[in-house]
């Protein structure tokens, strides 16, 4: 397939699955913002959003104060803000349209519904009841173009680009929370297990869909290194750093197959995939749960190079 | 125009229906407003969400658009197909022969049918062809010509489209709509099916590979980007093709081979549908600020390793003074007299033409040689006296650029307007495809509607709509069940 056609099937499917993290990311800091400060904390909700959207810098281009109204009219639809969700779901459907053939029809037709039920929407004069439904509405989006992908796609090289493109974020986006998450709640003096964290930690599981899953798996309640342990390491959490790894794994390994050629993107994808297969919870507290998400995101962001070096020019 | 009478395809508004039309007039009739308004909402709905659209240059908001669509179809008769469909063949025929002697021996010119200085001072002929022989000899692989039609019997062809005809996508989307929208007139009726035409298109594509290419011949299409007003029907056409949708970065050319950038590495390309001008195509033998096209791509032209669809320079054969030879140009080609009728022209490039042109702007539709989409035309009876003045002025200034034909009574189609059920003029653009085997011509075309009262210009650019045309399969045959027409319509 043409290489531009694979780079644009993976772009727009980062694009999509971002404008779904973003979501999550408001609906969370929503709900923790609406806690009384006894059970959430001091912290900022509002300028954690905007840490795990990594767009601080310009944020406070546009504006002095990180507060509901700001930081969610700023990540949805940002006039100066080029990763807000209008601005993703845009440029999705914008490379979409490039590679029109690449997608199957129920795929296209996903995005140009969405992009053209965002044009009818007056961002300026949100009510909170039109945000909660916007949210929503972005949530599923991304939920049917996931699953229109997965279930209209041929099995080759297209489907698998367009994988690629939604693991490399995701497991992005599931280490930015955490890191984030693991600063805000968890400054040194305070007590870990207290009644705040609770909240906090919750909601980051509400924010992955994982609050349920999390209490079929631990039967002890919500602690922060079991939080941690469920979004890294188990297999079994579709969010999980090491699900998105395991699945990246395969995809790349199909895609060496149908082109009887391995690269750059199989080593790496293969190198952190085994990594993350021989840590245990403990040793990575020991070592720095801070330092070991840096250091992934930096890995994962090497893959999206290697990938886009091996097939994508 | 309103003085004369129109021949109306249905029979009118309020008239008898004719014997064709008997089934849809007989259904829209019975049909109440409500389900009428459902069904315009239907496809409505149906458009926007493929997303066919195309932009309009010079309008900033407008940046995608849908056409308008009108539900009623247009239909033809078999035996009328027949006959349009034999005079299509032979038309196209003789264009393809036309552009090999304009860039071969030139014997059209010779024999004193068509004057040379007409050819040479073409801004669309490329002296570059002379060197070059398509595979097969043919030039104009798609071709897309425009009918009209005044009376029971009376076609005419109003324009040929040799280099880069487009609307075929409308043509199968207009059919998908109506599909989905009216079943029970499809079970009723047996019209013939177009959708096979990217088949068709692709037999033809490989046909003219280049004789160095593999067996199966590596065809691709080459658009200029999304921006380009007819996106839409590049996207759809690879698609339904099954080929790769290509911009000109994505192709480069190493020893006069051209190749695509794949996710595997080089991958040689045997034949190029380009939806991009000839100035567009290669920056160094062309325009050297294109970025659209592909550095070295004549090279790999003349080497014989590609084929260019359509090919360089047929644009030598669509120009509108061009057109008014054509009947002497079929003649010349085929031996025999044109089964499809000129418009009349006058050349205002000959003396008497002139005068008779000025003397009767009035009355008169002058055109610009090379223009198209509507643009740079003048509608005598619909212009103003200052209107008339000042394009008198320039086919005075530049007689050489113009021509002038007679407002024809075009007939017309009802269409669903605001005030309701309404006249409007038609036209019909069939698709004809020249391949190294055949001709094949899918039956049926792109119906253009102008949707403002009285108005003749059909482009979309200037407020045109379309309609489904249909063409009744009206052999002898014994009329089958639904289900098993729907399967021969697509082996069709």
């Amino acid at each position: 397939m043409l290489a531009r056609t694979a780079d644009n099937l993976f772009w727009l499917s980062r694009y999509v699955e971002r404008a779904e993290s973003l979501a999550r990311i408001l609906d969370v800091a929503l709900r923790l913002a609406t806690l009384p400060s006894a059970y959430a904390g001091t912290s900022n909700e509002w300028e954690s959003a905007i840490d795990i959207a990594v767009c601080r810098d310009l944020f406070f281009e546009s504006y002095d104060v990180a507060n509901q109204a700001n930081v969610t009219h700023f990540i949805i639809a940002g006039a100066n803000n080029p990763y807000s969700i209008r601005a993703c779901i845009e440029t999705a459907r914008h490379n979409a349209r490039a590679v029109r053939t690449a997608m199957t029809t129920e795929m296209w037709e996903i995005l140009n519904d969405a992009w053209n039920e965002m044009k009818r929407l007056k961002f300026e004069s949100f009510t909170s009841k039109d945000l909660t439904k916007f949210l929503a509405f972005v949530k599923e989006v991304s939920l049917r173009f996931d699953g229109a992908a997965y279930r209209t796609m041929l099995r080759t090289d297209h489907f698998w680009f367009q994988r690629l493109g939604m693991l490399v974020e995701r497991a992005d986006n599931t280490a930015r929370l955490l890191d984030v998450k693991y600063h805000v709640v968890l400054p040194k003096t305070e007590p870990v297990g207290g009644g705040l964290d609770y909240f906090q930690w919750s909601a980051l599981l509400r924010a992955v869909s994982a609050l349920n899953s999390y209490h079929l798996i631990y039967r002890g309640g919500i602690k922060p290194w079991l939080v941690a342990d469920f979004l890294i390491l188990k297999p079994q959490q579709p969010r999980s750093l090491i699900s998105s790894y395991e699945a990246l794994n395969t995809v790349l390994d199909h895609l060496a197959e149908q082109y009887g050629r391995q690269g750059a993107s199989q080593r790496l994808v293969r190198q952190t995939f085994a990594g993350l297969q021989n840590l245990d919870i403990d040793t990575l507290f020991q070592t720095g749960l801070h330092e070991f998400l840096s250091r992934f995101i930096s890995d994962n962001n090497q893959l999206g190079l290697a990938i886009s070096e091996q097939y994508l020019q | 125009m309103s003085d004369r009478v129109m021949f109306d395809e249905t029979g009118g508004v309020d008239g008898d229906p004719r014997a064709i039309y008997r089934e849809v007039a007989a259904w829209f009739k019975q049909a109440s407003p409500e389900l009428i308004g459902n069904r315009k909402a239907e496809a409505e709905a149906f458009f926007r969400r493929i997303g066919i659209t195309f932009a309009v240059y010079g309008d900033e908001q407008g940046a995608e658009r849908i056409i308008p669509f009108d539900i009623l179809p247009r239909i033809l008769s078999g035996q009328e197909w027949a006959k349009l469909s034999e005079g299509l063949e032979q038309r196209v025929k003789a264009i393809n022969a036309f552009i090999g002697d304009v860039y071969g021996a030139r014997e059209c010119v010779r024999a004193g049918i068509v004057p040379e200085d007409l050819i040479l001072s073409n801004p669309a002929f490329r002296p570059e062809m002379t060197r070059i022989k398509p595979a097969a000899g043919l030039y104009s692989h798609i071709a897309g010509i425009d009918l009209v039609r005044t009376g029971e019997d009376e076609f005419f062809v109003l324009e040929d489209n040799a280099r880069t005809p487009s609307g075929v996508s409308y043509m199968m989307e207009n059919r998908e709509a109506m599909l989905r929208l009216f079943p029970e007139l499809f079970s009723r009726l047996r019209i013939k099916p177009v959708d096979h035409y990217p088949d068709e298109l692709l037999a033809t594509l490989r046909s003219v590979a280049p004789q160095s290419a593999s067996r199966e011949p590596v065809v691709i299409v080459l658009t200029p980007g999304p921006f380009n007003s007819a996106y839409y029907e590049h996207s759809f056409l690879a698609d339904r093709m099954g080929v790769e949708l290509v911009e000109g970065h994505d192709l480069f050319v190493r020893s006069n081979v051209v190749y695509m950038r794949t996710t595997e590495g080089p991958k040689r390309v045997d034949v190029i549908y380009r939806r991009i001008d000839d100035e567009f195509l290669d920056p160094l033998a062309f325009r050297p600020d294109s970025t659209l096209g592909v550095p070295g791509l004549m090279s790999a032209y003349k080497a014989g390793n590609v084929t260019i669809s359509n090919a360089v320079g047929t644009g030598v054969a669509d120009d509108k003074a061009v057109y008014s030879y054509m009947p002497e140009i079929v003649k010349f080609f085929t031996g025999k007299d044109a089964i499809l009728k000129n418009v009349p022209t006058w050349r205002c490039r000959e003396a008497s033409s002139l005068s008779h042109v000025l003397a009767n702007i009035g009355d008169l539709v002058v055109k610009e040689v090379n223009g198209s989409g509507g643009y740079g035309m003048l509608v005598g009876p619909h212009a103003t006296k200052a209107q008339r003045e000042t394009f008198a002025a320039k086919v005075r200034a530049n007689p050489d650029n113009y021509i002038a034909q007679p407002t024809l009574a075009l007939s017309t189609v009802p269409c669903y307007v605001d005030e309701g059920l309404a006249p409007r003029h038609v036209d019909l653009r069939p698709f004809v495809l020249s391949g190294a085997d055949k001709v094949r011509i899918v039956p049926g075309g792109l119906t253009r509607v102008a949707l403002k009262k009285g108005s003749l210009v059909v482009n979309s650019s200037q407020g045109g709509g379309t309609k489904d045309t249909w063409v009744i399969d009206d052999s002898a045959e014994p009329v089958r069940s639904t289900q098993s027409q729907a399967q021969t319509q697509s082996q069709a």
